[in-house]
């Protein structure tokens, strides 16, 4: 049992809290337990959106904000559009599984994730409470600590991670050309999936 | 919650209590400026074309709004059969509550002293800021992607998923405008916006972002949140002649009048958001009388400009077509506006390299144009060309 009294934790921050965790957690069952794909995809937003939560409360508000509209703004709206385009958003038929041994694999896989998690968290449980890393004392003061860090210390990884970006764009662009080269067309029609006739 | 000075001394019941009252003022405002701009568009408009426009409802018409709301709402509320019927009544609310939260930051006055306390004309000003207007926005793309969707009719389907694209494809260009401003300020918040654009240059001109940003980003800015709110000439998700009504079709009653309330009330948000950025907020000279009261009428006289603008804009242009909606986006829109940005970042840390940047970028820009536009001289942008086979003919 977690002595929630024992960590210092104001109350509305618990409050907070202990609503944005039960959204976070209701959203990640509902992507998984939902029938439709688009019920899925918006209790996944839930989900990102309770994060966002979480991370005001922490004061981390870039963060929260970065967060909202890359993950929530533009990547689920692309995994509806997509839904939608093709036109899966039917029922689908959970009796078998696309590859055989999906699901013990995947009970598998979580069950590591888990014991992994638990070791690593070694004793310290979410509480709401404040962290007391960064210090917040001036206004935008996390911003200001975010881009140093980033262009200081991990300026490595962080290129290194946009210039694998830009590789997997290029990359999904020529598997997506690929198949449309044929002599006589305009190539460039392959991949004009945003045009009228690409919906029709 | 910011650096609102209200909150520099703990918070008390008085306190609390100015944040309701901002709060309530704030939403009661918006909701009657939304009255007198749907009154206000109606009217321009037909004096635009030479007709009379609503002229019934108390004097020259301007109840209009209130009788076409009660009207609405005493209507019959239809839920389509093949609607998903949570997501269906679940769309306006998103469409209009990004819309109502936006006008929270934006700051329509100076300081004020009520009760010994101290506090800024705004709702609320978060160390996030103008990055919350982009949260919004974000979010704002579930209501016209879900209620077409939802609906389960093909066009409002059609007219959601040409929506989406478009709010997806301008967001890019209209955070690189908002970068730029970002960068001259320093700071994300609102109320630092303006406040770094009080004082003039040489005397009389104002020293807005507007001209200390050169015009590149406003103009950037202004065409990417036209499109950003669906209002004409981008107004493709409810094109009337294509689509019926476009992501609204099937809505009736109070679930249309909140689209229809969301709609306006972007268009006024956006205006006051266009005057934080880029022409000063709520700053100007004080010229008599007391001193808190110009900052609220520069600030009203400033949007009022913009919504006349928007206004003039849906009279006079015609509606784009799908392809050079997209073709203004990605190939014009976004390219000026990251080439300004480095521009103006180079300028930052000195103005030879910002020259430099700006001749590099010129040549580059050109190079990269012509690159591009082999073969096809008779329209550099490209702008006429028609990308898809079934809009070939039209040409």
């Amino acid at each position: 049992m977690i002595d929630l009294l024992a960590v210092q934790t104001s109350m509305p921050d618990l409050i907070t809290f202990l609503i944005a965790g039960c959204a976070v957690i209701l959203g990640a069952l509902g992507v998984i337990l939902m029938k439709n794909p688009v019920h899925s995809a918006l209790s996944m937003v839930m989900t990102l959106f309770a994060v966002a939560v979480l991370f005001i409360e922490q004061d981390a508000q870039f963060l929260a904000a970065v967060q909202v509209i890359v993950y929530a703004g533009a990547i689920v709206v692309l995994f509806l559009f997509v839904i939608m385009l093709l036109g899966v958003d039917k029922q689908e038929n959970l009796a078998k599984d696309q590859l055989r041994g999906q699901r013990p694999l995947a009970f598998l896989a979580v069950l590591v994730i888990f014991v992994e998690i638990l070791a690593l968290s070694n004793g310290n449980w979410t509480s709401g409470a404040k962290a007391t890393v960064l210090s917040t004392s001036s206004p935008g003061s996390n911003i200001v600590q975010l881009a140093q860090s980033i262009f200081t210390t991990y300026l490595l990884p962080f290129e290194a991670t946009s210039v694998l970006l830009i590789i997997a764009v290029v990359g999904a662009v020529v598997l997506v050309r690929r198949s449309d080269l044929k002599p006589g067309r305009d190539p460039g029609e392959a991949i004009d999936l945003d045009s009228e006739s690409g919906i029709k | 919650m910011g650096s609102d000075p209200l909150f520099s001394h703990g918070i008390t019941l008085a306190v609390f209590l100015i944040v309701i009252v901002k709060v309530i003022v704030a939403f009661a405002v918006l909701l009657v400026s939304v009255l007198l701009m749907i009154w206000f568009e109606r009217k321009l408009i037909s004096d635009m074309q030479n007709r009379i426009g609503p002229n019934r409802a108390g004097p020259f018409g301007i109840l209009q709004t209130l009788a076409d709301g009660t009207k609405l709402f005493f209507k019959e509320d239809l839920i389509p059969d093949s609607a998903d019927r949570t997501v269906f009544k679940l769309a306006p609310f998103l469409s209009v509550v990004p819309a109502f939260l936006v006008f929270s930051i934006v700051p329509i006055g100076g300081m004020v002293h009520i009760f010994g306390h101290t506090t800024e004309l705004q709702v609320a000003d978060p160390p996030m800021g103008i990055l919350f207007m982009l949260v919004m926005s974000s979010i704002s793309v579930y209501g016209v992607t879900l209620a077409g969707w939802s609906s389960g009719s093909k066009y409002p389907l059609l007219g959601s998923v040409r929506a989406t694209a478009q709010m997806i494809s301008y967001e890019a260009a209209m955070g690189l405008a908002i970068a730029s401003v970002v960068l001259i300020t320093g700071s994300l918040s609102t109320r630092d916006i303006v406040t770094s654009q009080v004082g003039t240059f040489l005397g009389f001109i104002p020293k807005w972002n507007l001209i200390r940003l050169g015009i590149v980003p406003f103009l950037v800015f202004l065409v990417a949140i036209t499109a950003e709110m669906n209002r004409p000439p981008f107004d493709l998700a409810e094109a009337e002649s294509e689509l019926v009504g476009g992501f609204h079709t099937e809505y009736s009653s109070l679930r249309f009048a909140l689209f229809y309330l969301a709609e306006f009330m972007n268009t006024v948000t956006m205006s006051a958001i266009i005057v934080t950025l880029f022409f000063g907020g709520a700053s100007g000279p004080v010229l008599f009388g007391p001193s808190w009261i110009w900052p609220i009428l520069w600030f009203l006289i400033k949007t009022g400009a913009f919504l006349f603008f928007y206004v003039w804009v849906r009279a006079a242009l015609p509606r784009l077509r799908y392809d050079q909606l997209m073709t203004l986006g990605w190939k014009i829109l976004i390219p000026v506006a990251l080439a300004w940005f480095l521009i103006i970042a180079a300028m930052q840390v000195s103005s030879y390299l910002g020259f430099g940047v700006f001749i590099l970028v010129l040549i580059s820009g050109g190079l990269l144009s012509r690159a591009s536009g082999v073969g096809d001289l008779s329209d550099p942008f490209r702008l006429g060309r028609s990308r898809s086979a079934g809009t070939k003919g039209v040409e």
